[in-house]
């Protein structure tokens, strides 16, 4: 790790100014990221300004606007508040089972909602600064991509970059249509849709979100929804816990007697974003909740994986884990 | 009562939970330095350049070293360092000597500053270019330029080779099958470090993690060119070792850095390194042969183990189980061995029978299913009441009990003989089963006790508690001999200072230095009992030793208790402040992985204790039984139950042992479902550097882990006859789950670890 100096303020706008002064300072907000990576010799900030005394931390229903009925949550309140904010438990459980499938209970009682949006991939090449890493230092390659790349992207990647967008949270955030709310430099908010937050790598995958610099994460925004009885979080791992998903989905349905009105199904461990599965809400839209239309619904949205060397299997993976996370969402979102 | 055997809680348990044991890294010195390694870049090749000048001056850095600056060193020179006693070395390969590059990650240069994070930046500025030359990682193209090893741990490596073909041929009942296993990293919760302190110019201690301090000594002596009298080693904790803590040559950086900067050096091994340059078990591909007469007695057995090396002698001896299991007229066991630009592989976990065991007991299954036949009574069929090779009786076996007891305990009759017949919901359910067996060594060792007059006891030897429980079993044993309770005795290892006791590696800690512990408690309570004869004031002045019990801290006429006298006054009448005695027990068969020399007095053998390997075969056995739940769908496993019997000898304590046990099952599901070490083809660095990416079982993994002990014990391992119990529980494991897999889904996995893609 090398030497930084540690800034600290509670007012948004100072914050940001000292983000603009120094063109190598960042934000630090949990730690659990940010702090590893300058561990591993990653990220080289020389000044980390602490935003934890940032007031952004409430969890609350909104009363106006386009997203009225529907929840904001603090971009500075925990993971673990997030999720089990009763609200959230209620009206958004897609949400509490996604956070709750991450990480550890320690790692999301420090995490914070604005910095799981913001974590960074966890490839391996890209954390061994000996190996090369597009992402990491533009223009060196990218050690993945004939690597060894078992848990890689299938979906939009391209020679520069195969890395996949590691969080859970942010499968169901994109699948519940949610809104980032920024404030930038000249103190205004500005509302980012959730699915063009994050980036594909394209030729800049250095790059992993939208924001532009100077941008603070100061809420998300989840529109109200009738998901709340048939939504489901499936996270398929080398392990029971605490792994990073393998290919995750989140299936959120609408149904009136057994046609689907609402469809939202998104994918984690896929691509250098999370993914939403629009094909295969495209094919389930209007039809019956039923096995068969699951499966097809599946075959539509993975016909155009692509997968690398290690990771064929996440195709077949990623269509089961499909017709899965649909089948216990029509069945209630509980695990049986 | 005696304590001995009682499960008892951990005499040191207090001071872990509390944080206030202290490890190696946290034995801070005034004025310490702190030194970290800097790694190679590629796998093989030559350093050109050096460019320190940025690390050099950066804030704190005291010095930077490299083969261009560094002190001389020893070299490697086998047959002198054995008569040193430098047996278990890491790696042969003395750092900072030269500018070749034999793997990925090989430490090439020493930063040491003021701070660690300081010594940590300065590291990430050195400069380096290489001449690059082709590295060899891929073991299956490079078997074929491989070797054929001829000792394996000074015995005749390849047996048979080439005799079984014919009769396995023309057998009408055989299996052949290629089972694989992946690279392992050991992972003890606590890092290698550390704390290199000199005394002027020739007198160093070493405060290691290690799980042998003498041999520490050893190792450190003869590289930095010291007398052994003049290094101690000091590791009183250690955080789990599992065969990685033998010794490492980070040792003599310390050292060096402590040389250049005349100031205590800490140096500790991160998370990243254990990956490379601490060893490993090597990926093995192990292709068995098995024929059988139509009842399912078998005919012949063949194992070929295929594994890689490099800079060690040590390869993974998978065929060693297979040497011990099963009756078979025939049998060969062969291997071969590449060289690959990886770390050097260790002992790790039962070496050999933990990957072995995975292949011979699959294949034991595949040809059970094969001739019909229940594997269980399959393996009672097969079963070999001696040493199949050797053809010694063995010293004790009671395997075919371990057999009964698991079936009975884990309810296996419930198992169908065709797989995919249980099901609940999504979940596919199979039963597997295994064999487990690992040898039982005993070797030499020494140790002092002492006695105040308050009634303190003092048990003193350089053993390791590796965290299986040393401190506790000793106490218990010392507790009985003296008839005082656990709380009077405190015990003190892993100090050179103390008497020579083997590295804690072939769980034969307990084999070894109970009977130098309870021989030194003897000698003590006999001169203090003939103390109290001669006594004319002593109420048992006179008296012979064999009217003679004790209890209480005090000795009393057998059927008159009170006629009695206790230690405290007999010392205190014949002004004794102290009593002390020193042991050295010594196997018939030698001293093994201890010390050749007695330092103290050489307790007689008992008539039955012939610890003689060329009249007895020693090993443990046990029975290995898993249930799994398959998710059919996803590929994902989950092991629901797990019954493992052990034979391992008399019980020391209940609780530590099965802790043991439990912890070598977790072991083997790990390795069974998850952990591989993956090394990229075009650098050679491993992938999986941290925890992370080299996955662990979490609790979450764990099922409730029954542990069933046979308890009887080995007349002729020691006058305690307790064999080893650290190892053994591993072995088998990953074969009951892979069976049980099987049993479920019908699909027969022969590669490790069984990940879900495996299954899809
Ligand atoms: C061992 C381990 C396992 C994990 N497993 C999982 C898992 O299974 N699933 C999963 O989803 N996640 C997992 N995580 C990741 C974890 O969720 C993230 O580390 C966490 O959410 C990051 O939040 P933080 O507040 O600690 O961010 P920090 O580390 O503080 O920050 C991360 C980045 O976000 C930026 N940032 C933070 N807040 C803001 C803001 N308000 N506006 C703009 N930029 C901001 C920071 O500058 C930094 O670049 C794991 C982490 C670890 C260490
Ligand atoms: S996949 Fe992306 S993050 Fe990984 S090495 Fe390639 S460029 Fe770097």
């Amino acid at each position: 790790m090398r030497p930084f100096k540690f800034s600290s303020t509670k007012d948004p706008n100072s914050a940001i100014k000292m983000l603009m002064d120094n063109t190598n300072a960042k934000f630090l907000a949990g730690g659990t990221n940010i702090l590893d990576l300058m561990k591993e010799d990653v990220e080289r900030p020389d000044e980390l300004i602490d935003i934890t005394s940032l007031h952004f931390t409430q969890i609350k229903t909104i009363s106006e606007g386009t997203n009225k009925g529907g929840i904001s949550i603090g971009g500075l309140s925990k993971n673990t508040d997030t999720a089990n904010d009763p609200v959230i438990r209620r009206d958004f459980p897609l949400l509490t089972q996604a956070i709750l499938a991450g990480a550890s209970a320690q790692i999301r009682n420090m995490a914070t909602n604005g910095g799981n949006l913001n974590q960074r991939t966890r490839c391996s090449y890209f954390y061994d600064t000996a190996m090369p890493c597009n992402k990491r230092e533009p223009g060196t390659g990218c050690g993945a991509r004939e690597g060894i790349n078992r848990m890689h992207a299938i979906f939009g990647w391209t020679n520069n970059c195969v890395a996949v967008h590691p969080s859970d949270m942010c499968v169901a955030l994109v699948a519940l249509d949610a809104v980032v709310i920024v404030i930038g430099t000249d103190g205004k908010s500005r509302a980012i849709p959730f699915a063009d937050y994050h980036r594909l790598p394209g030729d800049t995958p250095h790059k992993d979100n939208n924001l532009v610099p100077g941008e603070l994460i100061t809420s998300v925004e989840i529109p109200k929804n009738n998901f709340a009885g048939n939504s489901y979080y499936l996270k398929v791992r080398d392990r029971a816990s605490y792994a990073f998903a393998l290919v995750s989905v989140a299936a959120a349905l609408e149904i009136n007697g057994n046609q689907i009105k609402q469809v939202r199904i998104a994918m984690g461990g896929v691509a250098h974003k999370p993914w939403r599965a629009i094909e295969a809400e495209k094919f389930l839209l209007g039809k019956s909740a039923s096995n068969e239309n699951f499966k097809q619904a599946a075959e539509a949205e993975m016909q155009h994986a692509k997968p690398l060397e290690h990771n064929k299997f996440k195709v077949e993976l990623g269509k089961r884990a499909i017709i899965r996370a649909l089948t216990q969402a029509m069945n209630g979102g509980t695990n049986s | 009562m005696a304590i001995t055997g009682k499960p008892i809680d951990r005499v040191d348990g207090r001071l872990k939970v509390t944080g206030t044991a202290t490890y190696a890294a946290e034995f801070n010195q005034p004025n310490m330095a702190y030194a970290v390694p800097v790694r190679s870049t590629i796998a093989k090749g030559t350093i050109t350049t050096f460019d320190t000048v940025a690390a050099e001056k950066s804030a704190g850095v005291i010095a930077v070293l490299t083969h261009k600056n560094a002190s001389r060193l020893k070299a490697i020179n086998p047959e002198e360092q054995m008569k040193a006693g430098v047996i278990f070395i890491g790696e042969d390969l003395v750092p900072l000597q030269d500018n070749q590059v034999h793997y990925f990650g090989q430490f090439i240069a020493l930063v040491v500053a003021e701070t660690y994070e300081q010594a940590r930046s300065a590291a990430a500025l050195l400069e380096v270019t290489y001449n690059k030359e082709k590295h060899a990682i891929d073991l299956v193209s490079e078997l074929p330029k491989g070797y054929k090893p001829k000792l394996l741990f000074g015995r005749e490596a390849q047996l048979n080779t080439g005799k079984t073909a014919d009769l396995i041929a023309a057998s009408p009942h055989k299996i052949e099958q290629t089972y694989t296993t992946s690279t392992e990293n050991h992972h003890p919760m606590e890092p290698h470090a550390t704390v290199a302190v000199w005394e002027g110019a020739d007198k160093l201690t070493l405060y290691d993690a290690t799980q042998g301090v003498v041999i520490t000594r050893a190792i450190a002596a003869y590289f930095l060119n010291l007398k052994p009298d003049n290094v101690r080693v000091i590791s009183p904790f250690v955080g789990g070792g599992f065969g990685t803590k033998g010794t490492w040559l980070h040792i003599v950086l310390a050292a060096m850095a402590g040389q250049v900067t005349k100031r205590p050096v800490k140096l500790v091994i991160s998370r990243q390194m254990m990956q490379t340059n601490v060893g490993r078990r090597s990926a093995t591909i192990q292709k068995i042969a098995l024929s059988s007469d139509p009842k399912g007695k078998l005919t012949a057995i063949r194992h070929n183990s295929e594994t890689y090396t490099n800079l060690t002698q040590f390869f993974e001896p998978s065929g060693l189980a297979t040497a011990v299991l099963y009756e078979a007229p025939l049998r060969e066991i062969t291997y071969q061995v590449a060289k690959l630009n990886v770390g050097a592989p260790t002992f790790m976990r039962a070496p050999g029978e933990a990957p072995g065991t995975f292949a011979l007991e699959s294949a034991m299954d595949e040809m059970a299913f094969e001739m019909k036949i229940d594997p269980l009574a399959f393996r009672v069929l097969n079963h070999a009441a001696t040493d199949p090779e050797t053809k010694h009786p063995f010293s004790a076996n009671y395997l075919l009990e371990c057999y009964r007891v698991g079936a009975e305990k884990f309810g296996w009759s419930a198992r169908k003989m065709q797989p995919r017949q249980t099901r609940n919901g999504k979940y596919l359910i199979g039963y597997g089963m295994a064999t487990a067996t690992y040898p039982a060594g005993r070797s030499s060792a020494s140790a002092r006790v002492q006695m105040t007059i308050k009634g303190e006891i003092k048990v003193m030897t350089a053993a390791s508690d590796i965290g299986t429980g040393t401190y506790t079993v000793l106490a218990q044993t010392a507790a009985d001999a003296l008839g005082v309770s656990v709380e009077r005795i405190t015990v003190e290892i892993g100090d050179t200072n103390l008497p020579p006791a083997p590295i804690a590696g072939g769980s034969q800690t307990t084999a070894s230095v109970h009977p130098a512990v309870l021989a030194a408690v003897e000698t003590l309570r006999k001169d203090l009992m003939l103390l109290a004869f001669s006594d004319t004031k002593s109420k048992l002045n006179g008296r012979k030793a064999d009217e003679i019990d004790f209890a209480k801290g005090k000795f009393y006429l057998k059927g008159d208790a009170s006629i009695s006298d206790s230690y405290a006054d007999i010392m205190s009448r014949n002004n004794k402040q102290i009593m002390e005695a020193c042991a050295t027990s010594m196997p018939a068969s030698g001293s093994g992985l201890g010390a050749p020399v007695a330092p103290c007095m050489v307790v007689p053998l008992a008539t039955e204790e012939n610890s003689d390997a060329k009249k007895y075969s020693f090993h443990s056995f046990g029975a290995q039984f898993a249930e799994v739940w398959v998710d059919e769908d996803l590929g994902t496993i989950r092991v629901s139950r797990f019954t493992s019997v052990q034979d391992v000898g008399r019980i020391m304590n209940e609780k530590t042992a099965r802790s043991q046990i439990i912890g070598g099952v977790i072991f083997g599901l790990g390795a069974a479902l998850m952990e591989e070490t993956q090394y990229d083809k075009h650098w050679g660095n491993p992938v999986t550097r941290s925890l992370a990416d080299y996955h662990v079982p979490v609790n979450a993994d764990v099922p409730q882990i029954d542990v069933h002990f046979i308890g009887k014990p080995d007349p002729h391992i020691s006058s305690i006859g307790a064999r080893g119990i650290g190892e053994i529980g591993i072995t088998g494991v990953s074969a009951a789950i892979a069976n049980a897999v099987f049993n479920a889904t019908g699909k027969r996995i022969r590669s490790l670890p069984l990940t879900l893609d495996k299954l899809l």
